[in-house]
């Protein structure tokens, strides 16, 4: 599709950038994403670097994995220690739990395997009947129909899960209401809303008069959502734009979503670094709930006191919008990529990670005039 | 976490795709989604394919975009 070449021309990234500088108010205007995606392209092409200096994008809580407290690691550890297969996804593998992560427990002998999809996982129990497999079903609603169309079709005796999904608007709602994170808009994550519509956030932008636009992940798709982020606040409007039009439906994909509610239903939980945020995470079904692997082994560390941070680390700080992972006192020093101690410096999606390596790809940025 | 790549359809047969991933061909599940066909480009996340890319929108943004950089440039 030679259309997509256009979303990264210079050209148009450059003429993009001027209209967003003619359109920036005289005054600090705070734009929020919610997408590990949208951080790793802002970070890579260096998108931030082509705005003005009033005008700021701060990653909020999109990452799953930096999201998910360590009391949950620690229950599918404590499966891992108790003889099950435990099967994640990649990112998962490395988050520190409150003692260890499951990459810890796997040194230790535990058999957690790293799968690409929940149909790995679910192949995993089929050929091995006689074990039980439990699957970390960790992401938001981009993921959650992934695992929901597997519950559906039936799953082996031998395979339950430890439900990690959490959901976006409950936390954005969170975001906005404690009124700690004063933010001028919202750049919303284009694939869990290719899955959940752009009609979901309408209630944020009218009840918190808040501009909201869901982006696409190529450079320009992101500027072209924040050029529209700042028409808005210019005509004072609090919408909800669709940039990338190529993959969002204002419906969503609605299979995805019947599938969703018929396999799950929403449960308050907490995430690392928030308090417990109603209707924020999904929980099987009373029918399924033999595949529930908290039920199943009667596992449930959710009251136990989450060792969420190190002494020191400002993760907490970084996934509610209020810091750049650079104003972090360990950011690539006591914390890196190799070494992390915080969930955000673990995986490619983690604010701290993007923001250690941008130095990988110095060709692909894009340079400020003058430059 | 919610990276989903964009491939081309080559193949379906049932509730399974095969999908071309510029050289690299790997089965997707199409569960998710209803009407697929053969040709299509489907984004595809952590094995499922779950919507279809429409190629025409793609070049709406980009052309009003276009419009809009002329009216007040």
């Amino acid at each position: 599709m030679e259309i997509y070449k256009k979303y990264r021309d210079k050209k148009l990234v450059t003429q993009i950038a001027d209209a967003i500088r003619e359109l920036t108010p005289n005054r600090r205007v705070k734009f929020v994403h919610i997408c590990g995606s949208h951080e790793q392209t802002i970070t890579r092409f260096g998108i931030r670097s082509l705005l003005p200096n009033n005008l700021e994008i701060f990653s909020g809580p999109g990452c799953p994995v930096c999201c998910t407290p360590a009391t949950e690691i620690d229950e599918s550890i404590e499966l891992a220690e108790r003889g099950c297969i435990v099967t994640t996804f990649g990112d998962m593998f490395c988050v520190p739990g409150t003692k260890k992560s499951l990459s810890d427990a796997k040194t230790n002998g535990a058999d957690v395997r790293i799968v690409y999809g929940i149909s790995d996982a679910v192949k995993a129990a089929r050929n091995n009947p006689k074990r039980e497999v439990v699957h970390v079903a960790i992401g938001f609603e981009t993921t959650a129909p992934t695992t929901a169309a597997e519950v559906l079709r039936g799953l082996p005796e031998n395979f339950s899960l430890l439900v990690c999904h959490r959901l976006m608007p409950p936390v954005m709602q969170f975001l906005l209401a404690s009124g700690e994170t004063a933010l001028d808009g919202f750049i919303c994550p284009g694939h869990v809303s290719t899955i959940i519509g752009s009609k979901p956030y309408e209630p944020l932008s009218r009840r918190y008069k808040v501009p909201q636009v869901i982006a696409g992940f190529e450079p320009v798709d992101v500027l072209i959502a924040i050029w529209i982020l700042l028409k808005q606040l210019r005509e004072g409007r609090s919408e909800v734009g669709i940039e990338y039009t190529r993959s969002v439906r204002p419906e969503g994909n609605v299979q995805a979503q019947r599938m969703m509610r018929e396999a799950f239903e929403s449960v308050d939980k907490r995430w690392r670094g928030f308090p417990v945020i109603p209707k924020s995470a999904l929980e099987l079904r009373p029918e399924f709930e033999r595949h529930d692997a908290r039920k199943r082994f009667a596992i449930d560390f959710s009251r136990e006191t989450s060792a969420d941070f190190v002494k020191g680390c400002r993760c907490g700080e970084v996934l509610r919008g209020l810091v750049y992972p650079q104003e972090c006192p360990m950011f690539d020093k006591a914390c890196t990529p190799e070494h992390p101690l915080g969930p955000c410096a673990v995986t490619a999606e983690g604010a701290c990670n993007a923001a250690m390596k941008p130095k990988f790809d110095p060709v692909l940025r894009f340079k400020k005039k003058g430059d | 976490m919610c990276l989903a790549i964009p491939g081309k359809v080559l193949k379906i047969e049932g509730q399974i795709a095969t999908v071309d991933f510029g050289g690299a061909r790997r089965e997707v599940r199409l569960d998710l989604l209803k009407g697929v066909r053969n040709g299509a480009y489907v984004l595809v996340h952590t094995g499922y394919a779950i919507q279809v890319l429409d190629e025409s929108r793609a070049r709406e943004i980009l052309s009003t975009w276009e419009e809009v950089a002329l009216a007040s440039g």
